[in-house]
Formats: structure tokens, sequence, C-alpha cells
């Protein structure tokens, strides 16, 4: 059966080398190097819960009267997008399942390439050849942040919508153009136009989607035409030869079941946590405030950036040049970004290193980057908790204002201690492995010495 | 009868019974995949993670089609999550105890090709042999592709009035416009009490624009310090949109001790943003910028509250020509 | 029987005729050091108590925030240090200071609906959207969880602390009974999602997505990704 499926398919197509190259392409083993595809099989069941859910969903900013089956709306003011929401998640079978696994998989989505990205980041994979791969990985992440806040934007519910309100404030803030750059958008001033909407719509459902898939599939296609880089302790692995797994048999089943994981625990979630459930937030109206007002956490560094500027816009005379929101919803994101996207340069000048690396280095084994990076890190991550000073004092009781001042001056402390002291630590383990290897290989000879020495 | 027995035993002998290898296998002493021990445990175990992996996914169907069913949610994204949970382990085990875990070598692709690099080079280069001026032909052809480039992106420009800010300019606000509550009630000065605060709206007018809404909040009129003039009565009218990323100001702070609790605040929920009414709306703590935009208010023949005016500047986050321009009716 | 009644009816009035000199008693020893003796107030250390009425002293005394260890501190729910006819007593003495507003008695009448959007905008600037509470600059925003109707209604009223109040001519009886019934409400409210982790929004969702999800499918990853011995 499975000659003659292959048999159709080859004759037809001519693929047969392709696909027994394919099915034993070698995977270097190492559990860190399946953190990208736990992002890549949550972007399928993205694809598909939402596809699901357009289905149903109603883009449209035109306002009507609730009377469905919740209650406490009954009368109430909304959106058809917010009264669509409210059907999804209340009148159709399974809707909030399919809403709620689509929400946690874009918040497991992100976690996972975050954590792509460090490991990438702190074992130098981004090194030549990898630097168009590396590029469009940090460009499918600025998009993938993006589409995550328009997808939650596009619910018209009072917490999303106190977002939108802020994200048009910083397309204001931008020097010079903001002003235009927002009338864009919004088609005019705040809250906009019904051909807002319809932006956020397409751009959440088509457009950012296929720029994802299409940099997605670049990225996969050069992962593969490059080959995967790998660690050095496997036996046989060098800069010419990579040394791991075959597709077929050996590592299909674990992808499987890696994929498996991702869907079982995302569905788990869907169905056994509450997730964004907009029913208790109400609609959102531009009278209404409500306390607690949170992002979702990929942009909660951003939250907190906001809060930590202190009080003033940058003006010359009466011109203002730059509005309050710009340093923390503008300079900061772009930044990082910047950041991470000129790395393998600024490495490569810094360093001098011009040559193809398929080898990883442990983070240890390169002790500016790793010291350099967690530095980066820890700021970004001290901005991030930041954004939660709030939480803390009504738990903790620590004073809001004392950790605003606090963080307002750990940020730029902290993260040049945490450099020192990582650039330390990845120095003293390589000695410490130095000598440990000086020790066993004094060890072997003195063995080889004796077993020669010694009388038969 | 005994057609069900036979069944039944024909299904026993599939599930325990092992498939014969097939003939000749054991005299190719070629193989790509090298062969491995056989383990039943294992595959016992697959068949039984299987066949619970297929239970859930019915489970699922089941509980799909139940109609009067409490936590509807919850048992199904508790089957389907367990039928994917049993199907990875299900792969899993295979990939740990039924599948041979190779380690292969391969080299890595060569880095590039500099031969083809070459050709590619002389092809490019040796089909412009026929033109005579080639920066100028370069330089005519990246004109008429870039500024048709150029053409093709501006229609991007009808996407909103790029050139035209009077609508971040423009509120509803004007001489004599009636405030009126929620519910589209008029107010009354009346109705304004001490330490209280109040969210009002133009009349007559979409209130879903960052110009409409207003918070009010009286004051003792002694304790107002700049424009009491905008004050009758000691109540005073402030946008309700902050002025740092215009979030709705929802809470009022008033204290209720005044002499070890902090003075009245207007503070929005989103960044902190403090604003004090009895001084013109002045920031006192947060991020924010700019001060308030205040609504000078006066009080009708009737006793009702009117606008005496528009905003003190535009409302809103900040942008641009937020200090430069004037506020429009 | 008749001498029955006439027994009790001196009983009882002899219990009311005690519990003013009660009150003042209680009110002396737990109160006056900030109110003053006459509950006129004291600089520096408390507000007047005169024609607070008994609604604002039977809201302090029943949620403990009364007595306050330091003035300086927010009022915050506590231990409540007085019985039940300690209670009364002091609420009686408290409203003999020169009237006030009685004690009120809400019922949450099922107007859920109109509850939410009176809450929306009075309330959920402070208190958020779910009456989970929250903050603001200079004090912590309670949740509402706690609060029973009578006290609730009482709050609107009073404004406790930084909190703004609200009289029968901003929020009618009605208006509260159908905040009461909203806010009984958000003590259980329809979560048919699952576990409703706080309802506060993004904050717990980030936590279970990271240390939840993420975290399990890292132990999976390591799981699977065991180097190989060849």
């Amino acid at each position: 059966m499975i000659r003659r499926a292959v048999r159709s398919i080859d004759r037809r197509s001519g693929s047969a080398p392709f696909i027994r190259k394919a099915l034993r392409y070698v995977f270097p083993d190492h559990w860190s190097f399946l953190l990208g595809e736990v992002a890549l099989y949550c972007f399928i069941l993205l694809v598909a819960t939402g596809v699901y859910l357009t289905l149903f969903f109603d883009p449209s900013s035109t306002q009507t009267v609730y009377h469905g089956p919740y209650k406490p709306l009954d009368g109430a003011t909304v959106s058809h997008a917010y009264a669509s929401v409210l059907h999804i998640s209340f009148s159709v079978k399974a809707g909030l399942l399919m809403r709620q696994t689509h929400h946690w998989a874009a918040n497991v989505f992100v976690a996972a390439i975050v954590l792509h990205v460090l490991r990438v980041f702190f074992s130098g994979a981004f090194r030549k050849p990898r630097e168009l791969t590396y590029l469009i990985g940090i460009a499918m992440l600025g998009l993938v942040l993006l589409e995550g806040f328009l997808g939650y934007a596009m619910v018209d519910d009072l917490l999303s919508g106190l977002g939108v309100a802020i994200g048009y404030s910083v397309a204001l803030s931008v020097p010079f153009l903001g002003a235009s750059f927002a009338n864009l958008i919004w088609d005019g001033g705040f809250p906009g136009t019904s051909a807002f909407w319809s932006r956020l719509y397409i751009g959440h459902v088509l457009i950012l989607p296929m720029l994802i898939g299409g940099l997605l599939a670049t990225h996969l296609a050069l992962v593969a035409a490059r080959h995967h880089t790998q660690f050095k302790d496997s036996p046989g692995a060098s800069e010419k030869r990579v040394v791991g797994v075959p597709s077929f048999p050996g590592q299909a089943p674990r992808s499987l079941a890696l994929m498996f994981a991702v869907f079982g625990t995302l569905f788990s979630l869907g169905g056994l946590v509450q997730i964004n459930p907009v029913w208790l937030w109400g609609p959102y109206h531009v009278g209404d405030g409500t306390n607690g007002a949170q992002p979702d956490w990929y942009l909660g560094w951003l939250i907190g950036a906001l809060r930590l500027v202190p009080s003033f816009d940058v003006t010359i005379g009466s011109y203002t040049l730059v509005p309050n929101p710009f340093w923390g919803g503008v300079l900061f994101p772009l930044t990082v970004f910047g950041f991470l996207a000129l790395w393998p340069w600024a490495e490569r000048i810094v360093t001098g290193d011009r040559g193809y690396h398929n080898l990883l280095q442990r983070p240890r084994e390169n002790p500016w980057r790793t010291a350099i990076g967690a530095a980066v890190v820890t700021w970004v991550f001290l901005i991030f908790m930041a954004g939660s000073a709030d939480r803390v004092d009504v738990w903790l009781g620590i004073s809001y204002t004392a950790q605003i001042w606090f963080y307002r001056v750990a940020i730029w402390i902290v993260p040049v201690l945490v450099g020192l002291v990582t650039k330390r630590v990845c120095e003293e383990l390589v000695a410490g492995e130095r000598v440990q290897r000086v020790q066993r290989d004094a060890a072997l000879a003195a063995k080889r010495a004796r077993s020669l020495g010694s009388p038969e | 009868m005994s057609r069900v027995r036979d069944a039944l035993v024909a299904a026993v002998v599939l599930v325990l019974g092992s498939s014969p290898d097939r003939p000749g296998d054991e005299d190719l002493d070629h193989r790509v995949v090298p062969r491995g021990p056989q383990e039943r445990g294992a595959e016992s175990l697959l068949l039984v993670l299987l066949g619970g992996a297929a239970l859930a996914a019915v489970a699922f169907i089941v509980v799909y089609a139940l109609d009067g069913i409490g936590h509807q949610t919850q048992w199904l994204g508790l089957s389907l999550g367990l039928a994917f949970g049993l199907l990875a382990a299900a792969c899993f085990v295979t990939a740990r105890r039924l599948v041979v875990t190779e380690e292969l070598s391969e080299p890595y692709p060569e880095h590039g090709s500099p031969h083809e690099r070459g050709l590619i080079e002389e092809i490019v280069h040796e089909s412009g042999s026929r033109f005579t001026r080639r920066r100028l032909v370069k330089l005519a052809g990246t004109g008429a592709v870039g500024t048709l480039g150029l053409a093709a992106l501006t229609p991007a420009l009808s996407l909103g009035p790029a050139f035209d800010n009077d609508g971040l300019l423009r509120t509803p606000w004007k001489r004599g416009r009636r405030l009126v509550d929620e519910t589209g009630r008029p107010l009354a000065a009346a109705d304004i009490a001490e330490e209280s605060f109040y969210t009002a709206y133009p009349r007559g007018v979409d209130r879903e624009q960052l110009g409409a809404p207003l918070v009010l909040v009286r004051l003792p009129l002694e304790q107002i310090r700049e424009r009491r003039d905008w004050a009758p009565q000691g109540i005073v009218a402030y946008s309700k949109i902050c002025t740092h990323a215009g979030c709705a100001i929802a809470l009022f702070r008033k204290p209720t001790f005044a002499a070890l609790e902090p003075r009245p605040a207007l503070v929005c929920p989103c960044h902190y943003s403090t604003f004090d009414p009895a001084a013109a709306g002045k920031v006192l703590y947060g991020p924010a910028g700019r001060a308030l935009p205040q609504l000078p208010l006066e009080v009708d023949s009737s006793g009702h509250l009117r606008a005496a005016g528009n905003f003190s500047g535009p409302v809103g986050p900040s942008w641009w020509g937020v200090r430069m321009r004037k506020v429009k009716s | 029987m008749r001498g029955l009644v006439v027994v009790a009816c001196a009983l009882v009035l002899a219990a009311s005729a005690a519990a003013e000199p009660r009150g003042a008693g209680l009110y002396a020893a737990a109160c006056s050091t900030c109110h003053g003796v006459t509950g006129a107030g004291r600089a520096g250390r408390g507000p007047s108590l005169r024609g607070v009425g008994a609604l604002s002293a039977d809201f302090y005394l029943r949620t403990g925030y009364m007595p306050l260890q330091s003035p300086s501190v927010q009022p915050e729910r506590s231990r409540v240090l007085f019985s039940e006819p300690q209670i009364r007593s002091l609420v009686a003495y408290v409203a003999s200071l020169g009237g006030g507003p009685p004690v009120p008695t809400p019922e949450a009448d099922g107007r859920t609906a109109v509850g939410l959007r009176l809450f929306t905008g009075h309330c959920a600037g402070c208190h958020q959207i779910a009456a989970q509470g929250g903050f603001v600059t200079g004090a912590r925003v309670p949740p509402l969880t706690h609060s029973s109707d009578r006290q609730i209604a009482e709050a609107i009223r009073v404004g406790p602390y930084l909190m703004p109040s609200f009289s029968t001519r901003d929020l009618s009886a009605a208006d509260v009974n159908a905040l009461v019934s909203y806010i009984d409400y958000t003590k259980h409210p329809d979560d048919r999602g699952g576990w409703a982790i706080g309802k506060l929004g993004p904050w717990p969702e980030g936590v279970v997505a990271w240390f939840v999800a993420t975290a399990a499918l890292v132990g999976v990853c390591l799981l699977l990704g065991r180097r190989v011995r060849s």
C-alpha cells in the first residue's frame, strides 16, 4: 500500500529523491532545539481555532442593544463584534472551548518564541550563515506581538478597549508624524470609524497571518537548507558533520508527541481554565474605565515602561516634539528589537569573527555575549515587573510610589550588576572545567603508565 | 452465535497475535534502517494508549451531543485534551521503545557555490552586452520603477485624514451646550454634591468621541486655586480622557479626614496619572505630561449646568500641535 | 400573664436605657482618644462623628475598620472587636450625637443589568469591573467579596477613607438595590469557562500561561530531547 501511494506521488511530481532525503534528514538532539517546534505547533493550533472563530465573529463596530442569554448585560449598548463574541461563548456549542484555546495558544505561542529566541541568542545560533534566518525570526516576533494585540482588541470589551486607546496615544506620540500616522490608521481621531474595525479584522485574520506564515515557511526552509546547528558534545559532531536522529523513524514520533502534547495542553487549558471572560468586563465605551486593566502578558513590558517614565512632554516652545508615551511605547520596544536585530553584526564587528559556525557554543563559552544578553534580559524583565507594581502594592502592601522610584533606579543599575556577575560566573565555570579536564587527563596518563610499567 | 464467537476470537487474535515476519527478511543483510529488538510490552502499552485516545475522542463527541450537561466547556476541554495527551504518550512510547533511534552523521551543506555565483554574474553581465549607455539606462529604470512604487503607495494616504489634524481639535462642546448624565437627563447644579464625582456628556451628541465625556466634582469655593470663574458654586468640569494615553479617568479620591489624607484628585486607572481638580487639572503624579483640559461651566436660569465655552486645550493624548492649536467646537 | 408582660417591658426599658450609658462607656474607652470626648473630633487624630449617624457607625464597626490602630493608616477590613450587643450600643450612641442617617435596609432586587451599568459608571474605576478591588494613588481599594448587602449600601453613602460618597440624589435606594444585586452576582459570577483565576484578567492568565502551560511543555521537551546514547 505504501508502495502504491509513493509510486503515484513520485510519478506525478518526481519528488521521491526529496522525500527520501527528508525522511533521513538528521536532527541534532538537544531538548532546547524543540522550543521552536512548540511555537510552530501553537501557530498551527492558532490558525485552526482562528478559522473556526472567523466563521462566527462579526467584525462590526456598529452599536446594538444586547438581549442575549447573559442576563447581566441585558439592555446594554454593545458593538456587534462584542455581541458576536458573547454569542460564541454562550450559544455556540464548543464555541467557548475554541475561543479560550485560541487565546491560551496565543499566550503560550509568544512564551515559546521568547524561550526559543533566548536559546538561539545564548548559544550563538544566529552566526553566519544563519543571520537571515535569525532576522526573519525577530521580524516574526514583532509581527506576532502585533497580531496578538489586534486579536484581543477586536472583541471591543472594556479591558481591551482601554488598550486600544493606549495604542492610539502611542501612535500619536511619534515625533512630527504622530498625528498623521494615527489619523491614517484610525481614519480620523479615536475611536475611529468603522473602517478601523475592518482594518483590525483583516489585519488579524488575513494580512498578518499571511506575513507570519510566509516568513515561517522561509524560516524553516532556511533552517533545513543550511541544516540545523548542534552542540559539540555528540561524538563525531564537528563544523563539517552534523550528528543526530533521522526524521524517520526516530524523530517523527518525537515531533508528533510534542505536537499532540501542545494540542493537549492547550485544549485542556481551553476547557478548564477561564481566560478573557469578556462578559464580566462589559463593552468598551470612550467614557468608561476600570481598575486593573492590563494588556496580555507579552505587552506587559510596555505598560511597565509607560508607567515608569516621569511626567513630561518634550516641548520646544509650544511645539510638542516628544509626547510622553513615546519613550515607553515606541523607543523602548524599538531599542530592544534593534538590539536583537543588530546583534549578529555587532558581535561580528567587535570580535572580528567572520567565520561560518555550525557548532553552537554553550553560554559559558562566550562570556561577553552571555553577560550582555543577561543584562538586557534583566533590563526588560525589571521594566516588565514594574508594570505589576500596583498588584504588588495591593497584595504585599509595598507602596506603589516607592516601587516606581525603586524601579526607575534599579533598571539601570541591576542589569550592569547582573552582567558583571554573569561574565564572572561563565569564566569561572569554564576555568573549572579546564581544571577537571587536566585532572582527568593526568589520571588517565597515570593509569596508562601504571599498566605499562606493571610486571607480567 | 458461533459467528459472534468466531468474530470475538478473531478480534482477540488480532490484538494479541503477532504478524509474522515477511519471508526473506532474515536473508537481507543490507538494511537502511537497522533492526531493533521487539518489545511486546511497549507495544501493548501503545495499543492501550491509542485505545484510550480513541475513547477520549468519542467522549468529546458524546459530551458535545449532550444538551443539558453542566460545565460542558470543561468536559469538552478535558476529553479533547486527554485524547491529544494520550496520543502524545502513544507517540512518546513509540519513539522510546518501538522505533530504532539511530545516531547518524551527515555533512553540512557547502557554504555556497562560488562556481554557480560566478556563472550568475556572467549571465547577468553578458545579457547586458547590447546596451551602450548602461548607467543611464539603470538610472532611468530605477527612476521609473521607483516612482511607480511611490505611486502605488500613494493611495494609502486615503486611509485617513493624514494632513488634516483639525479632527484632533474638534470637541462637541460650545457655549450654551447642556450637560446631561449617563441616562440623558440634564444635570442641574443642585445635583452635584461635594465628596462625589459625576460623568457628564453633551446633550444630543454622539458620546463615542474623546471630546465628549466630562468628569465633574464640586469643591468648596475657597479650595479652588485657579480659574474660579470657570467653577460656578465650586463645580469644576474636566475632560474625562487622560492626557497621557487616552483612558477614561474613572477614579476620584476624596479625603474623609483631610488632615491626614491626600487631597482630592482625579486619577486615571491605567497608569495612575493624578490630576488636581482645584488647580486647573495640574498633574500631581504619574506619567501624564499635560494638565487635564478644563471646561468652563455656567448655571442657566433654570439651575441647569451648561458649558460656558470650549475646553482650555485639546483633549486626549498629546501630539505635536496639542500646545500650539486651539480647540474647535 | 399581665404581670409577665409588665416585667418584660420593664426589662426592655431598662436595657435600652442602659444601652446609651453603656454605649457612652464603650465610646469613651475605644473611640474618644481619636474622635474626642464629645464626638467632635480631635485635630490630627480623627474626624467629628456628629451627624454621621447610625449608618456610618454600623459600617465602620461591623467591617472592623474601626477601631483604627493609628489615624494615619488606611482603615481596612479586619477583626471585629466588639460583640453584637456592644456594636448596637455604640451605634445607638453615635446616632445620638446629632442625628444622621439610619442603618439602611437594602435588598438585592435581581436588576443585575442595571447594577452593572451603575457599577461601571460609579465604582469600577476603583473597585475593578468584577469588584475584585485594586489600587488608587494613596490607597488600596478593597475587593467586595466579603461585603454584606448592608455594608455595600452603607459604604456608598459614607465613602470611607478616600472613596467618594453618593447621596440618595446621586444613587437612589432603588439604584443601591440594583448595585447590591450586581455586587452579589460578582461573588459567584458566571465562570463557565472554567477556573476563574481571580477574575483579574491578563495578570493571572499570564502566570498560568508561563508556569502551567509553558512549564509543562518545556518539561515535555526535556523528556523528548534527551541525549542519544550511541
